[in-house]
């Protein structure tokens, strides 16, 4: 057992450990603090299916920001939907047998890695070059871009100049998940990587990047528009009303 | 207010996105509240002892409280999709006035306090402490959101500056730091019954009096009856309806359609106002306490059904808050939804075919609709979504034979604030009142130009007095603006059938 596997699988055992806690304690404190009023940007879906739709387009197509700003839109939808191959091209690394979509998306999963790379440095500029954006780009604004830019670059630099053992890394992760520990393969390229993956895995529920599980808790996307018809009561607000009657 | 600068920004044929001015109105801000008004509202009287602290607690406690509030804080991504959507950034060019940036006013306070990444590394996330001059940031650009929601629309995370805004004013009330404007007013109600202070006698006389000019020009007794008990509706309406103008020409419509449809219907003199400024101060009890009046009267009267007039943000409260705030209403018509909008009962009406219009007596009018930000993204009418855009369009071309839409970038959902909402409309304020109407100013100005627009209805109470105000400031006839019950009254047919 090298001390570069030792160093990568406490590393990687710490980061992940540290991302779940804190996104699961991010999304109980969401899940338990009370909406008391009714504030669904309008028009809104009257009833619950007619949010799940509205949610589904907001996650998938960025409906909101379609409406906003097209370069925006093209720029952040491009990376994330190039992010969500990429990571879904990843999980041959963590099953065995491979799934057969997962087989299937492998080709499409090493485009998407350069469509990746091509939208965060649109994102990117965009903080340099349009005023309004620069000036509201904190110093962590740029960071999580070069943080993402610098994942994709040395997994794309293990596909495109330095191969690593990809077999003897699979192994790796899959002892990970068994507890059985494998040695990882020396490669700088895959330091980087992994370095920076955990980097990222662990800060995820710290900073912006709660937007991902933040959606799905924002009032004004995921209302029913029904306040006439049913009477919204949050907790605290219930007591109150006792003291009224 | 002498001291004041007032200037319109010249009006372009097609939307540029302003270049940043920084610091362009940051010495814009209301009047204090005095601490007589901050007092009778229960908050302190001015700016307290360990305000510091108190602040970050009361952050905390509306954290607690508010899951949209904590959501909003934590979920911005500065993506800069906001930016340009805020009719103050669009008038003025300060930077603080995008909504992210005024957004991030209190974030970084809250990254500051509450989150750990802000209290170890403040630098790299924008966080900041919580200083005396923050806290003139707060009140100065705080009291430059009319609380629209316009951004809301295009974030995509729905954050809703509005929610923030009233956030950061709760905490300043807490601690002493009022608004004037808002206070007072609410103050009045409390004291008075309605927001403009108009004592129940005063009323009565108000109400006579229009009694006779209805009589004068229709030769019918068309009543505007006050505290009458058993009646079947009781109208709820802003205050601004007894006599400010254009807002009377609408009151006296809806008498005419409660005259015409033979509906009992009274006003009440407890509960003389539909306004409820407890909203624009994000703060609750207020909220619940203004509203409780008209439950009061309701029951009091022994009315059947709740109609309110012609007024956005009392329209967002009545819709989404009322049934929460002072709910259940079980004692009304079933038949009903409580509340009801005027402009339902009225659609519904012509629906029914219980009123004629002779659409010629609006012929000297060329009308476009102006939709109030509160009634377009944070309500509804009707049984659709989106029913707060048909309905009121379906009723102007009921009653006018000439209507235009405006760009269609600057309606409905996306609608532009007059610029006098959320608790601007003071005269201090006048200077952002007139550049925050600047990108509506632009849209009516091109229908002007094509089609001869000379008239914009509209069905809130704010919007009429703004934009009664500032239209002369781009050259336009003050009269241009009036509600679509103005239009209804001019063109509903009286009288034996």
């Amino acid at each position: 057992m090298t001390a570069a596997t030792v160093f990568f699988a406490l590393l990687l055992y710490a980061a992940a450990l540290l991302g779940a806690a804190g996104l699961a304690w991010r999304i109980r404190d969401y899940a338990r603090t009370p909406a008391p009023l009714k504030i669904p940007t309008t028009p809104a879906p009257t009833t619950t299916g007619g949010v799940v739709l509205r949610m589904l387009r907001e996650v998938t197509l960025f409906e909101s920001l379609f409406k906003a700003n097209l370069w925006i839109w093209l720029f952040g939808w491009m990376f994330h939907v190039a992010l969500a191959l990429v990571l879904a091209r990843h999980l041959r690394y963590f099953t065995e047998p491979v799934w057969f979509w997962v087989v299937w998306i492998q080709p499409f999963g090493l485009y998407a890695g350069l469509a990746m790379v091509a939208g965060l440095a649109a994102l990117w500029a965009r903080r340099f070059l349009v005023e309004r954006i620069r000036y509201i780009s904190t110093p962590s604004d740029h960071l999580m871009l070069a943080l993402l830019l610098g994942i994709a670059f040395s997994g794309l630099s293990m596909k495109f100049m330095s191969h690593t053992d990809i077999v003897a890394v699979k192994a790796f992760v899959l002892g990970l998940l068994l507890f059985d520990w494998q040695p990882l393969p020396m490669h700088t390229g895959l330091f980087v990587h992994l370095i920076l993956v955990a980097l990222l895995t662990a800060i995820f529920p710290y900073s912006k990047l709660l937007h991902a599980p933040g959606l799905f808790f924002s009032p004004g996307r995921n209302q029913v528009d029904n306040p006439r018809e049913q009477r919204h009561l949050a907790p605290w607000a219930a007591k109150l009303d006792k003291a009224k009657v | 207010m002498a001291t004041t600068q007032v200037t319109a920004p010249p009006l372009k044929t097609y939307p540029v996105i302003p270049i940043l001015q920084a610091g362009a109105m940051a010495k814009s801000k209301p009047y204090a509240a005095s601490a007589a008004m901050q007092q009778a509202l229960g908050f302190p009287g001015e700016l307290v002892e360990g305000w510091h602290d108190k602040a970050i607690a009361k952050l905390g406690d509306l954290l607690q409280n508010y899951r949209g509030l904590k959501v909003y804080l934590d979920a911005c991504v500065h993506c800069g999709a906001c930016t340009d959507k805020c009719h103050y950034f669009l008038g003025t060019g300060d930077p603080k006035n995008m909504p992210v940036a005024r957004q991030d006013l209190l974030r970084k306070v809250y990254r500051r306090y509450f989150t750990w990444a802000g209290k170890w590394f403040p630098k790299l996330v924008g966080a900041e402490d919580l200083t005396k001059d923050v806290l003139d940031d707060w009140y100065s650009y705080f009291n430059q959101c009319s609380e629209c929601r316009r951004c809301s629309v295009f974030c995509p995370y729905g954050i809703d500056t509005a929610e923030i805004t009233m956030a950061a004013k709760e905490i300043m009330d807490s601690i002493g730091v009022g608004q004037k404007y808002s206070n007072e007013i609410i103050g009045k109600v409390h004291k008075v019954g309605n927001n403009l202070g108009l004592p129940g006698p005063a009323l009565q006389d108000t109400l006579s009096s229009l009694e006779e000019d209805l009589k004068e020009e229709t030769g019918l007794d068309i009543r505007l009856p006050l505290n009458q008990k058993g009646a079947e509706v009781l109208l709820i309406t802003p205050s601004a309806d007894f006599f400010a103008e254009p807002h009377v020409y609408s009151l006296m419509g809806y008498a005419k359609v409660f005259h015409a449809a033979g509906i009992p219907w009274t006003l009440s003199t407890h509960a003389s106002e539909a306004g409820n400024f407890g909203l624009f101060i994000g703060n609750y009890g207020q909220m619940q306490k203004i509203a409780m009046r008209v439950r009061e009267a309701a029951l009091d009267l022994g009315a059947r059904r709740l109609v309110v007039g012609e007024c956005g943000h009392a329209w967002r409260v009545a819709y989404s808050f009322w049934n929460t705030l002072i709910g259940p209403f079980d004692f009304l018509d079933s038949n009903y939804p409580v509340p009801q909008h005027i402009c339902e009962l009225t659609y519904d009406l012509i629906q029914r075919g219980a009123l004629t219009f002779d659409k010629s007596a609006n012929d000297r009018y060329v009308v476009t609709f102006h939709d109030s930000c509160n009634v377009a993204r944070a309500s509804r009418m009707g049984g659709m979504p989106g029913g707060q855009f048909e309905i009121p369009r379906a009723i102007v071309r009921a009653v006018a034979n000439r209507f235009v839409e405006m760009n269609p970038e600057t309606i409905r959902e996306k609608t532009f604030c007059c610029g006098g909402g959320g608790g601007l409309l003071a005269d201090e304020l006048l200077d952002l009142r007139v550049k925050g109407a600047l990108p509506r100013m632009e849209a009516l100005q091109a229908v002007v130009d094509s089609h001869g627009v000379n008239f914009m209805a509209t069905i809130c109470a704010i919007c009429k007095a703004q934009f009664s105000k500032v239209l002369p400031y781009y050259k336009f006839n003050m009269s241009m603006v009036g509600g679509v019950h103005q239009l209804v009254g001019n063109a509903i047919r009286l009288g034996p059938k």
